[in-house]
């Protein structure tokens, strides 16, 4: 800081301080809890109190929609300092009665940017960065520069995007890269958050199946025998549509795509005389859309909230890991550990090194792992960076990939590569990072 | 946070690897290093998120055909099912002219814990006992529930590459019909 600045107040702290001195009550709590925090076991190392821990916390949270504008609000009014916030959308009317950070005059704006703006009105001394971008084109060291992520999307590929990544990060940064994550999902009037503590507990992937997958009706009966408009849009979007346009991706975002269909399907549904079918339907059919419930959200936002702070503090023990609630039937919520699962994709597989020389044949490398005592591996596939080396099925692979085995493994790829090694025996893969010695 | 991280894994920092490839592409990784091929199937893959299928069924009203799929995976796999299309122009009961395939297991009935494995038996079931209560070509369901000769005179002549009411079909024959016996 400049020796004029800490002289001279500016604007934006001379309206900070009288505005919100007890913000939502954490600092009082953290003060009360500073006392008892050493004896605790989550205590962190460095000294410093929760407060401090706090105040230098770096957040991000994934998505500004309707769990993100409430994430945000919460952890401003909890008395985050640094948070930044993605999300690649722009604001809908449709919007406007659940993500109360905008207005009807942010209509067509960046998510991000709006509710970063908001923020920064109502408590300036928070430094809030927006970013309209999609998770996926943000670089490694953004990731490593935040304490904590905290994830409010409803788009279950994003959730697995974002998982497999952040773990990734943990397993080639050791604690640099460690970033827990707060996961927060809502359908409806259910709703649920978990702590994620990527190579320590389950990971997204792992409880992949409580997912339900997409709704979708027999393509006979939307062929045939359509009852409902759901039946008819469905007509329209997935016969319909490739065979009018056969090179032509079908966007649920873009208003000309979901015209086209809502016209088909009017027409479609007029013939079996069903009624229903409108733009919003339409494109809730095509994007797989739950209606959302503000309150929903607000519940899950509120919890992935006190997690973080819990988190960051440590002031109080955290979630473990699984928090789920339900409100479909009377009320109803339970917390338990959700359990790794071994056959998960991203945290379920093993790990080996090896030092062997660059000039190694690849069948030699593979009789090398099969060897192992400890892998019993019996017919190992090997890709490296997506790129096939050795597949033993099907035929056609087998053949295309045995020229590999004879070609020298320097000639495959780097030293320091990641092979992912499948074989029956393993539940998942087995990662060989091959160094050249 | 530190305490946290140190909390279980103490191997953890010992075995750093590179980023590696999505969960959808490992997964396909090891369904397709395990599949269980018999003569009947060909699997021509050079990429593992698109891939073709080849099946001659070995019996049944389909045998002596080759038919040939197309089979889509996305990054979403295998939360969403793979899109598998016919590639050629078949008479079949479940399987209309532009290859769309009515099989519960590729839609409404998917969910994560099936595989690639599970959705080729599910298509050669679909040649070995065709359907004709979840009619896609309603022509070819109504022939098969009305009369069962015609049914099968009919997908003979259409796996020959004949046209029948107005839609050419496409010759699926591996090799010259006589040496599969006269039907
Ligand atoms: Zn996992």
């Amino acid at each position: 800081m400049s020796p004029t600045a800490a002289v001279e107040p500016t604007t934006t702290a001379a309206l900070s301080s009288p505005q919100v001195p007890c913000i939502a009550g954490v600092d009082r709590y953290l003060k009360l809890r500073a006392a008892h925090v050493e004896s605790f076991e989550l205590a962190d190392e460095s000294g410093k109190t929760p407060q401090d821990l706090l105040d230098e916390a770096k957040i991000l949270v994934i998505g500004a929609g309707g769990l993100g504008c409430e994430i945000l609000k919460n952890l401003v009014m909890s008395g985050f300092k640094h948070i930044d916030v993605i999300d690649m959308d722009t604001i809908d009317i449709s919007n406007l009665n659940r993500q109360f950070l905008f207005r009807k005059r942010d209509v067509g704006r960046p998510k991000a940017e709006v509710a970063a703006e908001f923020l920064r009105r109502r408590a300036p001394d928070v430094n809030i960065t927006a970013h309209y971008k999609r998770i996926q084109d943000m670089s490694e060291e953004f990731y490593l520069g935040f304490t904590l992520i905290v994830c409010g999307l409803d788009s279950i590929d994003a959730r697995r995007w974002i998982n497999a990544f952040i773990y990734s990060l943990a397993e080639q940064h050791g604690f640099e890269g460690f970033k827990p994550i707060v996961d927060g999902g809502t359908e409806g009037f259910k709703g649920n958050v978990r702590v994620i503590l990527p190579m320590q507990n389950a990971c997204f992937e792992c409880g992949l199946d409580l997912f339900s997958p997409k709704t979708t009706y027999p393509i006979c009966t939307i062929a045939n025998t359509p009852r409902l408009p759901e039946h008819c849009i469905e007509w329209a979007s997935v016969l319909e549509w490739p065979r009018v346009f056969p090179d032509k991706k079908l966007d649920g975002d873009d208003p000309d795509h979901i015209n086209w269909l809502v016209d088909q399907a009017t027409a479609r549904a007029a013939q079996f005389s069903i009624s229903g079918i409108t733009y919003s339907l339409t494109q809730g059919v095509v994007k797989n859309i739950i209606p959302a419930i503000a309150s929903t959200n607000a519940i899950i936002a509120a919890v992935c909230t006190n997690e973080a702070l819990k988190l960051v503090t440590s002031c109080n023990p955290y979630l473990d890991n699984y928090m789920f609630y339900s409100g479909d039937d009377g009320v109803y919520s339970h917390t338990f550990p959700y359990a790794q699962n071994e056959s998960c994709m991203v945290c379920g597989h093993k790990r080996k090194s090896m030092a062997v020389a660059p000039d190694m044949a690849l069948e030699e490398l593979i009789e090398l792992l099969k060897e192992d005592p400890s892998l019993q591996l019996k017919s190992p596939s090997l890709t490296v960076d997506s790129t096939n080396l050795y597949f033993q099925r099907p035929k056609a692979l087998e053949e295309r990939t045995r020229p590999n085995l004879e070609k020298k493994i320097g000639d495959l790829f780097a030293s320091g590569s990641t092979l992912t090694v499948t074989d029956p025996v393993l539940p998942t893969s087995l990662q060989v990072t091959v160094v050249f010695a | 946070m530190h305490k946290l991280w140190q909390q279980k894994k103490k191997e953890a920092e010992a075995h750093k690897t590179n980023q590696r490839g999505s969960p959808a592409r490992i997964r396909l990784q090891k369904e397709l290093g395990e599949l269980e091929t018999t003569p009947d199937l060909e699997v021509v893959a050079t990429d593992l998120m698109h891939f073709s299928l080849i099946y001659r069924p070995q019996e049944g009203h389909y045998h002596g055909g080759e038919f040939r799929f197309k089979f889509d995976i996305s990054e979403s796999y295998p939360h969403e099912a793979p899109k598998v299309l016919c590639k050629q122009t078949i008479f079949h009961p479940n399987i209309d002219p532009e290859g769309h395939i009515c099989l519960n297991i590729l839609r409404e009935e998917w969910n994560p814990v099936l595989n690639i494995q599970a959705v080729i038996f599910g298509l050669q079931l679909l040649f070995l006992e065709p359907n004709k209560d979840d009619p896609l070509n309603k022509d070819a369901a109504e022939m098969m529930a009305k009369d069962r000769q015609e049914f099968i005179r009919t997908v003979r002549s259409s796996m020959r590459g004949r046209s029948i009411g107005g839609i050419h079909y496409s010759n699926v024959l591996v090799a010259p019909e006589s040496s599969y016996g006269s039907y």
